[in-house]
C-alpha cells in the first residue's frame, strides 16, 4: 500500500488529509515508529487515530492523558482486592505460601490497562494517546520504553514483550513542552488550519447533503473568521458543527437572516469575549465577503 | 524554476549524500542524531524518492522535531537538493527572520549564537561604575528615567534559561519543607492503617479498600521585588533573567519591579515566549532606570499585593541597593507591616560584595533589623550559592 492509497482510503472513511500528513502517517506504519501529531485544537488529531483504526478493521486503544497519570492508570496494576480474597480462600485450602505467592503474581491477577492492552492484541490495534502534553513529564519517561521497544517491564512477571506492534499516533496542543527524547522517537507532523479547497472537501466529506454554493459560503465565512482576533479561533470540528446547525435551521444563504445567523455563531464562538466581539455588525459583514 | 541539486561524479552515491543532508541539518540547529540518517534512508524506500516532493515530505516527516524545525525544512531542503550546488542564501537562522514586531525567542536565541559570546552571568564590564574601586558617589534620585528602555537590549534567552536553573533549585531549596503530619491522599506513600482497619470492619475484617496517605508539601510562595532605578541598572540584566527564570520554574511565584513606581510583572513573565515576555515587560516598565522609592514602593506593595499574595508560607525577595530618597522610616515601617503577615524577607544587595561595605545608606540602615537574610549577589553564580542559605532559613 502507498501512500496514496493510504490518503484515498482515509478520504473513503471522510478524512481529507493532507499529502504531509499522508506521507507520515504511511511511513509511521512502515517504519514502526509512532508519529506526533501537534497543532491547534478542532483540527482534526484525534480524528486521524480513529480514522486509521476504520481504514485498518482494527481496534482504537484510546490513553486520555491529564495531570497527575500515572504507571498504574496507564500500563498495568495488580488486582489487589482479588489478590486478597486468593490468599483468604488458600489459607482455608491449607496451600503453602510459595504456591500462593506464584499464583497470585500470575497473569490472572493482572489488571491490562490501555498501553499493556494495545502490546497484547493479537492484531495490530491503533494505540491513540491524546494530549500527552498534559501527562507530567515523569509519565513522558515510562513512555519512552514502551514506544521504544514496544515492551512492558513488570517486575514479578518479567517483561512483556509485544505480539504485535500497535500502530501509535500521539497528539499534543502545545501547552508545555515535550521533552527531546521523547520527540526523537516519533515522526513528526504539524497539523494546520485546511486551506480553503482542503475545508470544502472536508465539509463535503463530512456532510454530503450541503450544496455547494452554501458550503462555498460556510467555508468562506469560518476562514475570514479565523482571521479575526479572537481568543479561541474555530476549528474544523466547529466549522462542520456550524455548517449542521445552518442546515438544521434550513438556511440556504448566510446573507438571508442575519439574526439567525449571528444565533448559529455559539457553535463557533466558544468565550464570552469572543461572542462580544463578534457583534451583529461583524457577523453581516463577513457573511458579505464570503458571499 | 529549481533545478535538482547536480552532485559531482565521484559522489560515493545515496547514502552519502543523505548523511550529508543530515549533517546539513544538523549545521542549521537541529537535533539529529546517527539514528535519524539510518531513518531516513529506511524512509525514503518507503515513497517515490525520485519524485523531490514526496522524499521532501517523507524527509520532514523524520527529520522534524517541532513546529519550528518544520517551518524551517522546506528551505533547508531546496537549498540542499534543489539549488544545482549553488547557495542561494545563506540559511542559518540569525539571517532569517529580521522581524522585529515578534521577538521569538527561538530565533533571537539563534541570533545569539552567531554573534556574541558573553558570559553569561557577569554583567558586561565597563559598563557603569560598579566596575570601578568605590571612587564615584552612588546616590539615589529622585527624577523618573521618561526615556524608554527596552529591556529586550539587557536580557537575552540565553540567561533566562540558565537563571531558570538557578531559579528552580532555590526554589525547590525554600520550598522543601516537609510536614510531619501526614494526610489522606489518593496516591500516597504510605498506608493509612486506622482508616484501612475502620474501612475492614464493613468487608467481614477483609482490607478490601486501601486508603492512602502522605506528607504534604509545605510549599513556599517566592514573592521577589527587583529594584530598576538608574544606580542598578548595571544588575538589571542578572535580576530581571533571575525573575524570568524564576516565573518559568515556580508557577506560584510572583515578580514586581519598582523604580519611583511599583509594577506587577507576573503575568507579563509568564508569556510562553520569553522575549515577549520581557518586551511586554519593558512597556509595563517605563521609567527604567530612573530614580528610586523604595519605601514607597515596599509601602504600596505592602497595603496592596502583600495582602492578597504574601501569607505566613511567602517568601519575599528584595533586590535593590538600597539607595532610597523617601524617608527611612517608611521603609522600615513597610518592612515591619510585610513581617507580620509571617512572611520571611530576604534582601539581595549587590553592593554588599564590595570590599568594605557596610550598610550606611540611611534606607539600609533602617531595614537590616527587618530583615531574615541579607546578602550579596551581583551575578547568577552568587544567586545559586544563596542555595545552602535559604536552606537553613
Amino acid at each position: 500500500m502507498s501512500w496514496t492509497d493510504l490518503q484515498k482510503s482515509m478520504a473513503s472513511e471522510a478524512y481529507i488529509a493532507s499529502d504531509d500528513l499522508a506521507i507520515a502517517l504511511h511511513l509511521s506504519i512502515n517504519l514502526g515508529r509512532p508519529i506526533l501529531l501537534e497543532g491547534a485544537a478542532g483540527v482534526g488529531k484525534t480524528e486521524v487515530a480513529k480514522v486509521l483504526a476504520a481504514c485498518h478493521q482494527t481496534q482504537l486503544i484510546r490513553l486520555q492523558c491529564y495531570e497527575g497519570l500515572d504507571a498504574a492508570q496507564a500500563i498495568y496494576e495488580w488486582n489487589y482486592q482479588r489478590q486478597l480474597l486468593s490468599i483468604r480462600a488458600a489459607a482455608e485450602d491449607g496451600q503453602t505460601g510459595r504456591e500462593v505467592e506464584e499464583r497470585i503474581f500470575s497473569e490472572e491477577f493482572l489488571l491490562e490497562r490501555p498501553l499493556l492492552a494495545a502490546i497484547r492484541q493479537p492484531e495490530p490495534p491503533v494505540l491513540l494517546i491524546d494530549e500527552i502534553d498534559r501527562a507530567d513529564e515523569e509519565f513522558e519517561a515510562y513512555l519512552l520504553e514502551v514506544l521504544s521497544d514496544f515492551q512492558v517491564t513488570v517486575p514479578e512477571l518479567g517483561t512483556i514483550r509485544a505480539t504485535s506492534k500497535p500502530i501509535v499516533v500521539l497528539t499534543s496542543n502545545g501547552t508545555r513542552d515535550l521533552s527531546d527524547a521523547l520527540r526523537r522517537r516519533c515522526l513528526y507532523t504539524h497539523i494546520s488550519y485546511p486551506s480553503m479547497e482542503a475545508e470544502l472537501a472536508i465539509l463535503h466529506a463530512r456532510c454530503p447533503g450541503v450544496e455547494a454554493r452554501l458550503a462555498r459560503q460556510i467555508v468562506g465565512f469560518v476562514q475570514t473568521l479565523r482571521n479575526e482576533d479572537l481568543e479561541k479561533v474555530p476549528g474544523v470540528a466547529e466549522m462542520l458543527d456550524f455548517a449542521a446547525a445552518l442546515i438544521g435551521l434550513g438556511i440556504a444563504d448566510l446573507t438571508s437572516d442575519p439574526t439567525l445567523l449571528h444565533a448559529t455563531l455559539k457553535t463557533l464562538l466558544k468565550t464570552q469575549e469572543d461572542q462580544a466581539q463578534v457583534t451583529h455588525e461583524v457577523t453581516a459583514r463577513l457573511a458579505g465577503r464570503a458571499a | 524554476m529549481t533545478r535538482v541539486t547536480r552532485f559531482a561524479g565521484r559522489d560515493p552515491g545515496p547514502t552519502a549524500r543523505v548523511a550529508g543532508f543530515i549533517s546539513h541539518l544538523r549545521a542549521n540547529g537541529l537535533s539529529l542524531g546517527v539514528s535519524e540518517t539510518a531513518l531516513a534512508l529506511d524512509a525514503l524506500t518507503h515513497v517515490d524518492a525520485a519524485v523531490p516532493e514526496h522524499a521532501k515530505r517523507a524527509l520532514k516527516a523524520v527529520c522534524a522535531g517541532c513546529r519550528e524545525d518544520a517551518d524551517q525544512f522546506d528551505a533547508l531542503f531546496d537549498a540542499f537538493w534543489m539549488d544545482a550546488g549553488r547557495v542561494k542564501q545563506r540559511m542559518a537562522p540569525g539571517t532569517t527572520k529580521g522581524n522585529d514586531a515578534v521577538h521569538s525567542s527561538r530565533h533571537a536565541k539563534g541570533d545569539h549564537e552567531a554573534g556574541d559570546a558573553g558570559s553569561a552571568s557577569a554583567p558586561d564590564g565597563g559598563q557603569g561604575d560598579a566596575e570601578s574601586d568605590g571612587e564615584g558617589k552612588l546616590v539615589a534620585v529622585e527624577i523618573r528615567n521618561l526615556s524608554r528602555k527596552d529591556l529586550r537590549d539587557l536580557v537575552r534567552p540565553e540567561d533566562v534559561a540558565e537563571a531558570e536553573h538557578v531559579a528552580r533549585r532555590m526554589g525547590a531549596a525554600l520550598r522543601d519543607r516537609r510536614s510531619r503530619r501526614r494526610v489522606l491522599s489518593r496516591k500516597g506513600r504510605d498506608l493509612h492503617f486506622r482508616r484501612i482497619i475502620r474501612k475492614s470492619l464493613s468487608t467481614g475484617g477483609e482490607p478490601i479498600r486501601l486508603i492512602r496517605r502522605t506528607r504534604p508539601d509545605r510549599s513556599r510562595k517566592i514573592a521577589a521585588i527587583c529594584d530598576v532605578s538608574g544606580s542598578m541598572s548595571v544588575y538589571a540584566q542578572v535580576f530581571l533573567s533571575f525573575l524570568g527564570g524564576l516565573m518559568r520554574a515556580d508557577p506560584s511565584s510572583d515578580a514586581y519591579l519598582f523604580h519611583t513606581r511599583l509594577v506587577r510583572i507576573t503575568e507579563a513573565l509568564r508569556d510562553k515566549d520569553v522575549m515577549r515576555g520581557i518586551g511586554r515587560m519593558s512597556l509595563m516598565a517605563d521609567g527604567f532606570g530612573g530614580g528610586s522609592k523604595i519605601g514607597g514602593c515596599l509601602d504600596q506593595f505592602s497595603r496592596t499585593y502583600a495582602k492578597s499574595f504574601v501569607d505566613g508560607r511567602s517568601v519575599v525577595l528584595i533586590l535593590s541597593d538600597g539607595f532610597d530618597t523617601g524617608p527611612a522610616d517608611q521603609l522600615a515601617a513597610a518592612l515591619e507591616r510585610i513581617r507580620k503577615r509571617g512572611a520571611k524577607i530576604i534582601w539581595l544587595n549587590p553592593l554588599k560584595g564590595w570590599r568594605d561595605y557596610e550598610p550606611i545608606a540611611a534606607g539600609m540602615a533602617a531595614a537590616l533589623p527587618h530583615i531574615d537574610l541579607f546578602s550579596a549577589a551581583n551575578t547568577l553564580d552568587d544567586l545559586a550559592g544563596l542555595e545552602p542559605e535559604l536552606e537553613r532559613l
